[in-house]
């Protein structure tokens, strides 16, 4: 039996990457995935709560937090490509558009 | 039954707005048309209402018309109105009178001129302005025309504006103008404050109740009226403007420095002598600046050397009696010198337009004389105009110039000293206005070679309006004859609806002049003038005709005083010293030191410190969402700090 | 032998995330965040979440990272260079912040957790807990109506997607 708060620190390590790859790289898809992986690590600590409290509730939420996930990655991918066409990169610090 | 005045100042602005707006477009005949024209019809106009005005009876020679409101605005209430009486008659029959006559020689005089639509333009709107100006039935409107005239004098000066002696000509008058109209406005808020109107009939009737016989108040309002009149018609201490002026084409000369604009501000105190009057400070300073100023100029014009500069210090010179006159509340006497001055000085300024015309642009006297023979009729005309300015007997110089005399000894408000200055003042005139007679057409041939053989009467278009004002010349004068004379004074009863009660003392002094009480006297004082006047002459004629040289030992003798008359007293020397220099030196200090430094440092160094924050804050907003995830992060460690380590 | 093999996921994980975010090649990326998501699978099955683990590798793994593959081959990337400009603080900075804010959770984690307190809840896991069939009935009971909103949802990501993708006249004249 595993203890519980292992795969809490598994859980926490894995979203702080998905941060350290979003704010570290420029590459926006790769950014992109870095914000799957913490919707991932997101995930496995709701799974784990949801064994540790024997309520499945938690597994509907992950099951909806993909099809979130998916539609995200949908719309987002094909931003990416719109500004790609736009830019011809994909490069994140060659967007500063927020500021407008 | 309405008289239309208003058609009197419409038709020069129609010729102005025909002529302006198709400017370039027209040939010089059209141009010429329309312009001699539209003031040849305002002149008609004025004499057809001169003559309704006439078969009015005497007391109700008002007529007052409203065009239209003009600023309707709470307590102050402006309208578009003109007022047409005795005094507005004269003024505008002289100013379409001889502006008309003007425009005549003008088409002869600028016939191949670049710029003659412009002049025409220029010039209607002139007349349009001066109409204006003398047709107001308030003093707001007034003071309109009073800028038109003033904007057109700048305009006509700077005319030939690719020289620059013209286009600083034109700046100064502007400027030193701009000091008496500041003046004049500041009269008529003071007017305006008391009396709560400005329309002229509404604040001579309110004056008696306003202001209290000779208090501060009215000296002051009337004193910065004077103000205004010193700056239009070129008196001390601003009458430096005048004889720049003569950079303008001679006609302009003619029409607005010396027979209609400069008069503005006789025109103006006479039309305000109810508030004079109430101010005897005010008219005792009037007496004195007038006298002063005639003196001054006539003494300048002794030397000067170019035709037009001894005709612009005569100007000033015989500006300064109108003055006297005012000044020694003798109004009506200062309207008809006024009038005849008109005649005899445009008639001087043409005639001297034509000689240099003649002589293709020489100014100076020393390269002119014996141009008698070449041009029979402008000697003629120019000798009767000297001989009217200088007051001999039967020319309306004469009449005129007399009357003023007389009045400066009799009136209440006179002194013998006004009398006797003016009486050598007009000595001087005389003098120097035969020596510039002389000069230039007796004696030999001066002008060189080339010269000479282009020696050429003008054309008729020139020597035509040159006779009319020879004639009027002469015969202005005859409807003021006094009763001394065996005349009526005529002049004075048509302006007695408007100077009425005004000219008491000066009727008192005729009643008794005419029962011979003063008679003698009067007699007496002009004999002394004419006798005086010709024995000038003579000692011209002994200077300039027959031994030139003896004037010029004269001259070498009396060097000292020729050099500061020769150098005009060294006025424009004076002011430059402590007006100008101190006011650049004010400017430089302004711009160098206050504004360079103080305000243009205070803002860049506003500016600068912003720019250092910003510079400071600017990457905070950089648009970049890699950057923006950062300090999103920071947020969160900083919080989740918080709560874990509190 | 449950630890053993946690603690193999878990490496494989954490590995397979650093990797994924240090790769310059975007197809690289992808490859190692499948199998990080595998090594997350993994430990949702030791968790009893059998279904959500099996949607995990079929979803995830089988098509949203599908879809970015296919994304990266249409745009041609390969290991794009980007041109350095950041100042030298930025990359010492993030992770610095990074470092603090892992080191955080962990004591947070200290505080709450590791005293031992989570173990005594730990139960028994009813037999068929995180199997298909009571998820889905927990779905299309309790929650139904976010289960039919998610649809929804999916709806209008795709006509979107669709919409923003979709080559235009200027596009195509353009060649892209």
């Amino acid at each position: 039996m595993v203890p519980m708060p292992y795969y809490l620190i598994v859980g926490a390590v894995l979203f702080v990457i998905g941060i350290a790859g979003v704010i570290l790289s420029r590459n926006l898809i790769i950014m992109f995935m870095s914000i799957e992986l913490m919707l991932n690590a997101a995930n496995l600590t709701i799974i784990t709560f949801s064994r540790f409290l024997n309520l499945m509730d938690g597994h509907v939420f992950v099951f909806l937090i993909m099809a979130v996930a998916a539609a995200e990655a949908a719309v987002g991918l094909a931003i990416i490509i719109m500004l790609f066409r736009n830019r011809e990169t994909i490069d994140a610090d060659k967007f500063n558009l927020l500021k407008w | 039954m309405s008289y239309y005045l208003l058609l009197i100042p419409l038709f020069p602005l129609l010729g102005f707005l025909i002529n302006g707006l198709l400017l370039g477009k027209l040939n010089k005949k059209i141009v010429s048309i329309v312009a001699c024209g539209a003031v040849g019809l305002s002149f008609l106009w004025g004499l057809k209402l001169f003559f309704n005005l006439l078969a009015l009876p005497a007391d109700s020679r008002i007529i007052e018309e409203i065009a239209f409101t003009w600023i309707p605005s709470g307590e102050f209430n402006v309208n578009v109105g003109f007022l047409f009486d005795p005094l507005s008659a004269v003024m505008v029959l002289v100013v379409s009178g001889v502006g008309f006559l003007i425009h005549l020689y003008s088409i002869g005089y600028m016939h191949d001129d670049s710029g003659y639509g412009r002049y025409f333009t220029y010039l209607n709107l002139f007349i349009f302005s001066m109409l204006t100006l003398v047709l107001a039935n308030n003093y707001l409107l007034m003071f309109v025309g009073w800028e038109g005239v003033g904007l057109c004098s700048y305009l006509l000066i700077g005319f030939w504006f690719e020289k620059q002696t013209a286009a600083d000509a034109g700046k100064k008058a502007f400027i030193v103008n701009r000091i008496g109209d500041f003046g004049f406005l500041l009269g008529l808020f003071i007017i305006f404050w008391s009396t709560g109107s400005l329309n002229f009939i509404t604040v001579f009737d309110k004056a008696p109740q306003v202001f209290a016989m000779g208090a501060g108040l009215i000296t002051a309002a009337t004193l910065l009226l004077f103000l205004g009149a010193t700056g239009k018609s070129a008196q001390i201490p601003l009458y430096v403007w005048l004889p720049d002026a003569m950079e303008g084409p001679t006609p302009v000369s003619a029409l607005i420095h010396a027979a209609t604009m400069v008069t503005a501000g006789v025109y103006m105190i006479a039309r305000s002598h109810v508030l004079f009057l109430m101010a005897p400070t005010t008219l005792m300073v009037v007496a004195i600046v007038g006298v002063a100023t005639a003196l001054f100029a006539a003494t300048i014009a002794l030397t000067q050397n170019d035709i037009k500069r001894v005709l612009a210090y005569s100007t000033i010179s015989q500006l300064g009696y109108m003055f006297v006159a005012c000044g020694v509340a003798a109004f009506s006497a200062g309207i008809f010198h006024l009038m005849t001055h008109a005649f005899f000085k445009a008639l001087l300024f043409l005639g001297a337009g034509s000689v240099i015309h003649s002589l293709s642009g020489q100014q100076d006297m020393r390269f002119m004389g014996g141009l008698k023979r070449h041009m029979p009729t402008t000697f003629w005309t120019f000798l009767v105009a000297t001989l009217a300015i200088a007051g001999i007997p039967g020319l309306s110089g004469f009449f005129s110039k007399d009357e003023i005399l007389w009045k400066s000894f009799s009136s209440d408000y006179g002194s013998i000293w006004i009398w006797a200055i003016g009486l050598f003042t007009a000595m001087l005139t005389a003098f120097y206005m035969f020596r510039l007679l002389f000069l230039t057409f007796y004696g030999g041939e001066r002008m060189d070679h080339h010269a000479k053989e282009h020696l050429h009467e003008s054309p008729k278009i020139m020597t035509v309006p040159l006779t009319i004002l020879g004639v009027l010349a002469i015969v202005g004068g005859y409807i003021g004859i006094p009763h001394i004379l065996g005349g009526g004074n005529n002049f004075e009863k048509f302006l007695e609806p408007v100077m009425g009660n005004v000219q008491h003392g000066g009727e008192e002094a005729m009643v008794m002049a005419s029962s011979g009480q003063n008679g003698g006297t009067e007699l007496m004082l002009m004999g002394i003038s004419v006798v005086l006047i010709l024995a000038s002459i003579y000692l011209a004629y002994v200077l300039y005709v027959k031994n030139i040289a003896l004037a010029g030992k004269i001259r070498q003798s009396l060097s000292g005083l020729h050099k500061i008359l020769y150098g005009k007293y060294y006025v424009d020397e004076l002011y430059g010293a402590v007006i100008i220099r101190p006011l650049i030196g004010l400017s430089l200090f302004l711009w160098k030191i206050v504004d360079v430094i103080l305000i243009d440092g205070l803002l860049n160094g506003l500016a600068t410190i912003i720019g250092d924050i910003s510079k400071i804050m600017r990457p905070v907003q950089s648009g970049l969402l890699r950057r923006y995830t950062t300090v999103f992060l920071l947020g969160v460690v900083l919080i989740l700090g918080y709560f874990v380590f509190r | 032998m449950e630890l053993i093999i946690f603690y193999l996921a878990a490496v494989v994980a954490v590995g397979g995330g650093l990797m994924m975010i240090m790769q310059r090649n975007p197809v690289a990326s992808v490859l190692y965040l499948i199998v990080t998501l595998v090594a997350i699978a993994v430990m949702f099955v030791q968790l009893n979440a059998v279904f959500v683990g099996a949607l995990l590798i079929i979803v995830y793994a089988g098509a949203i990272l599908v879809l970015f593959l296919f994304v990266i081959m249409l745009l041609n990337l390969r290991g794009e260079k980007f041109a350095e400009k950041r100042t030298r603080l930025d990359r010492p900075t993030r992770i610095i912040l990074a470092v603090a804010f892992i080191l955080e959770l962990l004591a947070m984690f200290k505080q709450v957790a590791f005293p031992g307190r989570m173990d005594e809840l730990m139960v028994q896991a009813s037999p068929d807990f995180g199997g298909a069939r009571p998820v889905a009935e927990l779905l299309y009971t309790k929650y139904l109506f976010p289960f039919e909103l998610t649809s929804i949802l999916l709806l209008v990501a795709i006509v979107g997607a669709v919409v923003m993708a979709r080559r235009d006249e200027k596009d195509k004249k353009r060649g892209i």
